[in-house]
């Protein structure tokens, strides 16, 4: 009789096509297997494919489908960390390559938790997948107060502000901010996006941002759609 | 069909959160409160906050028109103003702020404790008892140890805010704090603000 477990476990990554490897990844990102990640990745690199084919066809095709189970509830906040850690496994091989490889960025973006919050969990899960979709991020961490925020999109010339909070106590912080790109004169230079645990649409309308991000796979979709309408 | 009254006081509903209900039963046992049925919806809601407001509205739905009033023992709880918002069509009142933190520290003193370090990760007797089931499984964290720093990375502190003085429960919350890596601070709130809280709710 042959044991399943010994079957998945005599899975050898480089004996896969490519095909198949990009399915195992996708899978594996699933699980939150990072060192099964970056070895596909290093696979797929040695075998000549481009770091941003890899980055589409590997880590964030699986990363989607994660984001997807997660807002289904399939999946919960832990293997939604664990499938990120895997595939930020990927990308430490990956950013070096594309960093060097000189690609002009799709837009640029200021993400940062707001003032008083010390929460970046989301925030980064979508940092990252912002990255994976061409967006250069300035990640400003947590318990960024307006002068911060207004700073880094002046000083990178970004388009796009991300603002996260989980706190229902530190979220109308975000208010201010956007207030004060109003009274700079300078609001309608930026997309707003907002996102975290206790916001919704109707916070987000209140407080003045141009989209309520659920979750870091509509985060990147509401961003794609602001560029292309921009360009 | 009406609840059957026991006196001529108005009968009354308290649903509530069920990280309160020793707290609550207690309150209700030493002030003779026989008009007053608690209901509590699970604790772990708070896991998934934007359930609360849906539960809740079940209970009222299921319950509410038995009772001349009811009384809402939860605080916002993460939930970005849903609950309020649930709370305002049916005209029923809720705990002050934004979390039990706030309500059992009292709100002046949570918010200097929030001063003080902001990143303090804060327990109260009921997360105390119930530290494994959710903070140590609710988080993921017995399948996947390596996400204690990933959680607690920017904390710095662990407030155990005690509604009681037990020896027993402080040793625990001393162990959950190095655990986590974090400095152990005490707080002894009582239940002083939080009867003073749902007096005032319930008598409204």
């Amino acid at each position: 009789m042959v044991d399943n477990q010994e079957v998945f476990d005599d899975i050898v990554l480089s004996e896969l096509s490519d095909k198949e490897l990009t399915e195992q990844m996708s899978e594996d990102l699933y699980d939150g297997l990072a060192e099964e990640i970056a070895e596909g990745t290093q696979i797929l690199l040695d075998r000549g494919w481009e770091a941003t084919d890899i980055m589409d066809e590997a880590l964030v095709k699986g990363m989607v489908v994660v984001g997807d189970d997660f807002r289904d509830g399939i999946l919960f906040v832990p293997e939604v960390l664990m499938a990120a850690n895997a595939m930020k496994a990927g990308m430490a091989l990956l950013e070096p390559i594309l960093t060097a490889s000189g690609i002009e960025p799709i837009a640029k973006m200021v993400i940062g938790t707001v003032k008083g919050d010390i929460h970046d969990i989301g925030k980064n899960l979508v940092g990252m997948m912002m990255e994976g979709a061409g967006i250069e991020v300035f990640n400003l961490g947590i318990n960024t107060d307006a002068e911060e925020f207004i700073n880094a999109l002046e000083e990178h010339n970004a388009t796009i502000l991300g603002m996260s909070a989980l706190l229902t106590t530190t979220m109308p912080y975000m208010k201010v901010v956007i207030d004060e790109l109003k009274e700079k004169g300078i609001r309608d230079k930026y997309t707003i996006l907002v996102g975290g645990a206790p916001l919704n649409e109707e916070f987000a309308d209140a407080v003045g941002a141009d989209a309520y991000c659920m979750d870091a796979g509509t985060a990147v979709e509401t961003a794609k759609r602001f560029i292309s309408a921009a360009s | 069909m009406q609840h059957l009254k026991e006196s001529n006081l108005p009968t009354i509903l308290v649903i509530a959160c069920g990280a309160l209900s020793q707290e609550l039963s207690y309150l209700k046992k030493i002030n003779s409160w026989t008009n007053i049925t608690i209901q509590c919806l699970s604790a772990e809601l708070h896991n998934t906050p934007k359930l609360i407001p849906i539960k809740v509205k079940e209970k009222l739905d299921l319950m509410a028109d038995d009772f001349d009033k009811v009384y809402l023992a939860y605080a916002d709880c993460g939930t970005g103003g849903l609950l309020d918002s649930l709370l305002k069509d049916y005209n029923i009142e809720r705990l002050p702020g934004a979390h039990c933190y706030e309500f059992f520290a009292g709100k002046n003193q949570f918010l200097s404790l929030t001063e003080e370090e902001l990143g303090t990760f804060y327990l109260t007797d009921f997360l105390v008892k119930h530290f494994n089931r959710l903070v140590i499984k609710g988080l993921g964290m017995d399948r996947y140890p390596e996400l204690k720093n990933e959680y607690f990375k920017n904390y710095k502190k662990l407030t155990y805010l005690a509604q009681t003085d037990s020896k027993e429960l402080k040793n625990k919350a001393k162990q959950y704090a190095d655990f986590l890596n974090l400095e152990y601070n005490f707080y002894y709130t009582g239940l002083n603000q939080f009867r003073v809280d749902i007096e005032k709710g319930i008598k409204a």
